[in-house]
């Protein structure tokens, strides 16, 4: 029984390996995505030959075409979140509160089309949009705003979903016994504690709304939104401008997950993984 | 009356979702060009869209880049949700926030940034794939990250002292307990990472080299050129994802409904005593 | 195994301590030495160290200080994957993923032995535990007892030098736990290996241990045999947490001589004469009579039948005797109470400096018996500071909750003095003891609040005065409770 033999084994410290194991992870963090905002900072506060200015960002806001891309981004934005947020919402409710057998696979058949390649998608929207109506170039501002609303639609269902799933239906009679009807229940509880799921969807919706210039670009919308604008930026070689848009976005994000991060449902957060995790 | 109404009302929301690709779906199989008249059903736009080289070339290389990324984002973040779990307060505040940016950020903002320091700053030649790789993981690796942190929380800490306890080096341990037990999430994550790499646009865009393209970046440049050869092959593509991924769904809801019958089942036993 | 021929040493810790990040002590200065094939239990509440001290044994957690010797090799840095020590875990920490026999293999899996020594040896181990034939039953599938027993069989089948056993059975019901302890107890004769066993149940220690280790706050309260700690108790703290008691604060009144609860009696142990001390009796050694023939009289509080006996509760003056009796008593009856001397239990006082307790309000100021004491709180806690809404902020800046802030307001007995204005100190309260001391007389007040305080002073005053005591700001030391 006593073959362990102490006097045997090498002096090693333990506690070190599993720590250690974040190390590469960590490296590959600070080195591609800390250095590039390191680097677009650097970028937005200088002009072409290296020295400092505020030019990008006066630039920015004194200039009517870039304002107007980002109040037209914003515009897109604030409608397809709208829209999303009043399509999304009675399918998460009619879901989560029906007593079908079902349910998941109901659930499955709103969220697969995320699975399937957006430019795909889009492409298929588009035939469906010219047959409808003829050319496509008349209504540049719907179409888009169709598109976008067809694309992240399945983003802005999910997290609602969990949410008003995880709601205890012991408040709901709670709230029928102290006299509430169903429409007074809906607005005074099953509303509120939804709201953290809404959040976490107009999170997921808004900020791609502002910059996915490709749905734009595939419906014949010419118009510039915030995304594009880095796009043509990059082509023109014009980094300096170009970060100051990223910069910009950066910081409207900062500003957007700061306050949402507040009422936000941390399950219903990467509603992304929300169905494969 | 209430739930007939919303059940009509969900049935109208699927119709609308599936409509586009259904009709695709049906025109992929004729020879129209456009949705309208169909004058004959044929298979052409399949034989095109695995016979023509740059259509092969290109979903051969989607599926690569999806594959080889996710795998390196796995490990990646696998090692770090592992490694920052039992690490101080320091390295999991460090890592754990700026594991959000890529998540919070727009693509478009995280492809720019990426591409300014790799090929501005330090050089990199796009042709080499190294960015796109590069790019592809760090938009992956997070959410590998944040589906394999649950399951480090959710697991029981003395599982790793009872091996090490019963002999097993740290190694060891961290094999044959920690790993089985956070695997679940690790898989999830390779699944998560392969469908945002399959959906990707922008990184790709910024990131890649010239003559290389993936689905997106080849579809984007389809809508622009007037090739209906292309446009029609296309949509054969987008039939057979669809299909894939309702083979793939299907698959999981029953492995996944069979599981659940297991753990029942041990649940049951469990309360028998 | 030549067990028990020669009890050598086996384990043992010399002047451990582990000290956390955050610079709280959790062991201090722990000695013990342990014997090959003992049965040792460390029995304490929770958070006094104990799973810790475990732990350190095991390999899991490294003293900051001390020395920590397997049969004389110091094993500080041995990693626990090296040691021939096995744990039971609290919450078994059986692998999921794995079925009943391979969790039991997993050790000599790894150890490379034979498959068929492995196979024998599991089914081996699962005889002892009472579970044949469970090899390929699922580890969900088991009920918490048949868990328990796989933990323990895993742990056995590696035939370790000692066992070490967290808390096993705190998960299982009383009947359960009953069953388990005997046949654990069992196990230990037939195994005769050593085993350490943590628990907080008093009396799950007190049936199966040779020798049991009572901690409180990172510190050794007693080691002794279960009749040691039981009969014996060093302290009062032991008292207290060994079985129900009576504690009185006391002091010696001449050879075998002692007064507490206004009188004197005889007891068997031989103090010095003035020495403050605190007195144990055990509700069962307190015997009621008639009136007239007990050494204290007092009156019945409170009768409650247990089964067996009877809890009785006596008020006598200020104090208040628990007696355990067969024989009922009458509610509001005049009784006497009678202390044989050999139920008298003797334990020098700990101290003599005066320890209250005290908490916090929402504005973080120090509630002291009622009244509002002057102490910075932000300054007992090392880079503490109040944020802009006057949140209390720890060094890391997260929230500290003013309920969970405990002081001991400490105050020596030299820097109080006592006065007849009822309005000039701080406190009131009754002297209910009193005893020259040469030079001055060392008094016991209790407080309106029910608190002790030992007061020194010069002057002679009579037991049961009421007097207010008054202590300068400046005496008061301000000490945060972990």
């Amino acid at each position: 029984m006593n073959q362990f033999c102490i006097q045997k084994f090498r002096i090693q410290k333990f506690h070190f390996q599993r720590s250690q194991l974040c190390i590469p992870y960590g490296l590959f963090l600070v080195c591609f995505v800390l250095a590039p905002l390191v680097v677009i900072i650097y970028y937005a506060f200088t002009n072409g030959e290296g020295k400092p200015t505020l030019e990008n960002l006066t630039g920015f806001f004194s200039s009517p075409n870039t304002i107007g891309t980002l109040v037209y981004s914003l515009g897109i934005a604030v409608s397809t979140t709208c829209v999303c947020l009043l399509l999304a919402y009675p399918i998460a409710y009619i879901l989560a509160r029906s007593k079908m057998k079902h349910k998941s696979v109901v659930l499955m058949i709103f969220v697969m089309p995320m699975w399937i390649n957006f430019t795909l998608r889009i492409t298929a929207l588009k035939e469906i949009l010219t047959v409808l109506e003829g050319n496509l170039a008349y209504h540049p501002f719907l179409n888009t705003l169709i598109g976008m609303t067809y694309d992240f639609l399945p983003f802005m269902i999910l997290p609602i979903y969990t949410t008003l799933l995880k709601l205890d239906n012991s408040l709901l009679e709670a709230a029928a016994d102290l006299g509430a009807d169903t429409v007074q229940t809906f607005m005074k509880v099953t509303f509120p504690l939804s709201v953290p799921g809404i959040i976490s969807g107009i999170v997921m919706v808004f900020l791609p709304s502002m910059t996915n210039y490709v749905v734009l670009d595939m419906l014949y919308n010419s118009t510039y939104i915030m995304g594009s604008l880095i796009g043509a930026y990059f082509s023109a070689y014009d980094w300096h401008n170009g970060s100051m848009i990223a910069l910009i976005l950066l910081v409207i994000i900062l500003l957007f997950t700061l306050f949402t991060n507040r009422y936000a449902d941390e399950d219903a957060g990467s509603s992304r993984g929300g169905v494969l995790g | 009356m209430k739930k007939v109404f919303g059940r009509v009302f969900l049935a109208l929301m699927i119709l609308i979702l599936y409509l586009p690709i259904f009709v695709l779906a049906v025109y992929s199989f004729t020879d129209s060009a456009n949705i309208g008249a169909i004058h004959g059903f044929t298979l052409k736009n399949y034989e095109t869209l695995f016979t023509k080289p740059d259509l092969r070339a290109m979903i051969a290389g989607t599926l690569l880049l999806a594959i080889g990324s996710a795998f390196v984002s796995t490990v990646l973040g696998t090692l770090g949700a592992v490694g920052v779990f039992y690490s101080g307060r320091f390295g999991n505040a460090v890592v754990g926030a700026l594991n959000q940016v890529p998540v919070v950020n727009a693509e478009v903002v995280t492809a720019f940034s990426l591409c300014i320091l790799l090929i501005g700053v330090c050089g990199v030649d796009k042709g080499s794939f190294i960015s796109l790789l590069i790019g592809h993981v760090v938009l992956e690796a997070p959410f590998v990250y944040l589906s394999v942190v649950p399951r480090l929380k959710q697991m029981d800490n003395s599982l790793y002292e009872a091996a090490l306890d019963l002999g097993a080096s740290p190694t060891v341990a961290l094999r044959r307990v920690v790993l089985p037990q956070i695997f679940p999430g690790v898989v999830s994550g390779f699944a998560l990472a392969v469908t945002l790499s399959l959906d990707d646009y922008f990184i790709t865009s910024y990131t890649k080299p010239a003559t290389f393209d993936t689905i997106s970046t080849y579809v984007v440049n389809a809508t622009r050129g007037s090739q209906t050869e292309i446009k029609t092959a296309l949509w054969a593509l987008s039939t057979i994802i669809f299909v894939v991924v309702v083979l793939m769904v299907f698959v999981m809801n029953m492995t996944g409904n069979r599981s659940d019958k297991d753990g029942k089942r041990a649940g049951a036993g469990n309360e028998k005593e | 195994m030549d067990r028990n021929t020669t009890r050598e040493n086996i384990i043992e810790l010399k002047h451990i301590s582990r000290t956390f990040d955050d610079g709280f002590r959790v062991v201090d200065d722990f000695n013990l030495t342990i014997q090959r094939g003992e049965f040792v239990t460390f029995l304490g509440p929770s958070g006094c160290g104990k799973t810790t001290t475990l732990r350190m044994i095991a390999g899991f957690d490294k003293p900051t200080e001390g020395e920590l010797l397997l049969n004389g090799e110091d094993i500080r840095d041995l990693p626990p994957n090296r040691r021939p020590i096995n744990t039971v875990f609290q919450r078994y920490a059986l692998f999921p993923h794995l079925n009943v026999f391979e969790n039991v293999a997993f050790g000599l899996k790894l150890k490379k032995l034979p498959k068929t020594d492995i196979i024998k040896k599991v089914k081996k181990a699962l005889e002892m535990v009472d579970l044949e034939d469970f090899e390929n039953r699922g580890i969900q599938t088991l009920s918490g007892g048949q868990q328990q027993r796989i933990a323990i069989a895993r742990a056995i089948v590696n035939e370790p030098e000692i066992l070490l056993l967290d808390e096993p059975l705190g998960a299982l019901d009383l009947k359960m736990r009953k069953e388990m302890q005997l046949e654990l107890k069992g196990m230990h004769e037939k195994l005769g290996i050593t085993f350490i066993y943590v628990t907080h149940d008093q009396e799950e220690a007190l049936t199966m241990s040779d020798k049991i280790v009572v901690m409180s706050e990172g510190k050794i309260q007693q080691i002794g045999t279960p009749e040691d700690i039981y009969n014996e108790p060093k302290n009062a703290f032991v008292a207290d947490f060994i079985g129900d008691s009576n504690i009185f604060s006391g002091i010696m009144t001449g050879k075998c001589r002692v007064r507490f609860c206004g009188a004197e009696f005889e007891c068997v142990d031989d103090v010095e004469h003035g020495t403050m001390i605190d007195a144990v009796v055990r509700p069962e050694d307190v015997t009621i009579t008639a009136p007239e023939k007990g050494i204290i009289r007092g009156v019945v509080t409170s009768v409650i039948f247990k089964g067996v006996h009877y809890e009785i509760t006596v008020q006598s003056s200020k104090n208040e005797i628990v007696v355990q009796s067969t024989r009922k008593a009458e509610l509001n009856a005049a009784v006497g109470l009678y202390i044989e001397p050999e139920g008298i239990h003797i334990m020098l006082a700990e101290n003599t400096i005066n320890r209250i307790e005290s908490g916090v309000d929402k504005q973080y100021r120090l509630n002291f018996l009622g009244g509002m004491l002057d102490c910075d709180i932000a300054s007992l806690i090392a880079g503490a500071r109040y944020n802009t809404d006057g949140v209390l902020v720890d060094a890391h800046g997260d929230v500290v909750e003013p309920d969970r802030i405990k002081v001991i307001v400490s105050v020596k007995p030299d820097d109080i003095t006592m006065s007849d204005d009822k309005e000039a100190g701080i406190l009131r309260g009754h002297i209910i003891n009193l005893i020259y001391k040469g030079d001055h007389y060392s008094y016991v007040v209790r407080t309106e609040e029910d608190e002790d305080f030992i007061v020194s002073d010069e002057d002679l005053w009579n037991m049961d005065d009421y007097v207010s005591l008054l202590i300068p700001k400046e005496k008061f030391h301000y000490a945060l409770k972990k």
